[in-house]
């Protein structure tokens, strides 16, 4: 009975994975290495990918001080009630039930060249949506739980007894957190940045909407792989495809390892 | 460097960050939308909803996400039980390669099931001659939705199933009871927490999905245009009242599954 169920369980993850990432890979090298070298090194391509590894590289950086710094005070900010910090807590997982389509429309609507906001910075000469600042803030907002909700769990449970002997011991705040709470939520930070690192690579809905997709200009990888499927360029696409599953699947594995070796899950 | 550190300007300065950058990041764009579709008055946002395009692409991703949440709660009660229960080779495998939907980008996805079922793949050739259409139609539609949402249900279900007391099930199975029973009886109902709130979850993140959906649909209005595409296209015609509506729609719809499914959760854990 259980060799049923377990050749079924086997037939769908390779019927939904294994065979459409083969048919990928195989497709990506069908037309040979040439073909596939020359979709990726076409400069919308190359523009594109650089797009991509900025905003990558900002969101993590932003995402990572300002998630850690959330959940910190989540956790432990005694200075707002436990209402204030219940309200916020239930804040953080909104972005999570938010189609990133509507996510990226929010931000044109609040800062986009129809709002207040917008034609002032257009006026000081600061252009956020359809420009880089605009696509960094779409993916900031997608990735805002991911950091926080790694980081909080370990900072409820490690308590506060360490970090409050260590103050009583004259350790000023600064030296307290490098020393104390920092070696515990560490892991949790690591975790927190392969999330924030795949999601930010991976995001296309709100960057779709926040960027106007301009060649050359705020094209990322994901919206690239979009447009060369419109223009049924499907070769192309299927490189600029490889290389952002492979780094997904890189990311994937390294967490697994990192999970493997702390011995969670 | 230390005096410097300690100034009582860095904690008000980090309170302060925190608080702006809650309300700039979440809480303005979310209420951003909500005034942004009831600025014109109800008449606009009625007419913006019962128009009969937002309304259809509004239907058929209910209808659709529906779908995907059913084949995902029981495709996912199966894989879980299977990956906590069963032991053989490759199980752990098996059990990294759930998250892979997760790990890829949603663009990605969706391209990997137009290369497999599209026109020129032998399952849309094949698919052609019988007469279906997968590619562009519901039925890929969906697919990209359950590949989307796979780990949602397994997830949810596995911590569950490694919680249950096997004495409970060696009791049944010493009371006479068959297989059949004991999982209907005594496993099905411990699961089924996490069946429905990773139901939910899924439902929620099918509704939302853009970029696997919009790469293997039509996208025709009125047929094969779901809900966040139909958004998109209003805002690339200018119409952001119209997507502001629709977007509230769905927003609403989410936020109350995102609560039910706190709701059902936080009374698991305490009972």
């Amino acid at each position: 009975m259980n060799k049923l169920w377990i050749t079924l369980t086997y037939a769908v993850f390779t019927l939904l994975l294994i065979i459409p990432l083969g048919k990928m890979t195989v497709a990506a090298f069908s037309g040979g290495l040439g073909e596939l070298g020359a979709a990726l090194s076409r400069p919308e391509a190359l523009h594109a990918f650089m797009m991509t590894a900025l905003v990558v590289v900002t969101v993590t950086l932003l995402n990572t001080l300002l998630g850690m710094m959330t959940a910190v005070y989540l956790v432990r900010g005694t200075w707002m009630s436990r209402g204030v910090r219940r309200l916020l807590n239930s804040i953080v997982d909104l972005p999570y039930a938010v189609s990133p389509i509507i996510g990226g429309l929010m931000i044109v609507l609040l800062l986009g060249p129809g709002s207040t906001a917008g034609v002032f910075f257009e006026q000081i000469g600061f252009k956020i949506v359809y420009a880089f600042p605009g696509m960094v803030i779409a993916t900031l907002f997608v990735t805002f739980p991911l950091m926080v909700r790694e980081v909080m769990p370990v900072l409820q449970e490690i308590g506060t007894q360490q970090e409050e002997a260590a103050s009583t011991l004259g350790a000023y705040s600064w030296t307290t957190f490098w020393k104390v709470t920092w070696p515990s939520i560490r892991w949790a930070v690591i975790y927190g940045v392969v999330l924030t690192i795949a999601r930010a690579l991976g995001e296309f809905g709100a960057v779709l909407v926040v960027s106007g997709n301009i060649i050359n200009r705020t094209q990322t990888a994901t919206t690239l792989i979009y447009q060369d499927v419109e223009n049924f360029n499907v070769t192309s696409a299927n490189g600029a495809a490889l290389v952002l599953a492979a780094f997904s699947i890189g990311l994937m594995l390294m967490m697994e390892w990192a999970k493997k070796r702390r011995g969670v899950h | 460097m230390n005096t410097l550190l300690r100034h009582k300007g860095w904690t008000w300065g980090f309170r302060s960050t925190l608080l702006l950058y809650f309300l700039l990041l979440v809480i303005l764009p979310l209420l951003g939308v909500y005034y942004h579709s009831f600025s014109e008055g109800w008449r606009l946002f009625v007419d913006s909803i019962t128009d009969p395009i937002a309304w259809k692409a509004v239907s058929l991703t209910v209808r659709l996400a529906l779908t995907a949440a059913i084949v995902n709660m029981l495709l996912g009660t199966m894989i879980g039980w299977v990956l906590v229960r069963c032991r053989f080779p490759g199980r752990s495998l098996l059990n990294s390669l759930v998250d892979l939907p997760f790990a890829l980008p949603t663009a990605v996805g969706g391209l990997m099931i137009l290369l497999l079922l599209g026109p020129a793949s032998w399952v849309g050739k094949a698919a052609g001659a019988l007469g279906f259409e997968i590619v562009f139609h519901s039925p890929a539609m969906i697919i990209a939705m359950v590949f989307v949402t796979f780990p949602f249900v397994i997830r949810a279900v596995q911590p569950l199933l490694e919680e249950i007391d096997p004495s409970e099930e060696e009791a049944a199975k010493t009371l006479g009871a068959s297989g059949v029973r004991v999982f209907f009886q005594v496993v099905l109902p411990s699961m089924l927490p996490g069946i429905l709130s990773g139901g939910m979850l899924a439902f929620s993140r099918a509704l939302a999905e853009f970029g696997a959906v919009v790469l293997v649909a039509g996208n025709i209005p009125g047929r094969t245009l779901v809900a966040s595409v139909y958004i998109y296209g209003e805002v690339e015609s200018d119409n952001t009242a119209g997507a502001a509506a629709v977007s509230v729609l769905l927003l609403t719809l989410s936020f109350v599954i995102l609560w039910v499914v706190n709701w059902v959760q936080t009374r698991g854990k305490s009972q």
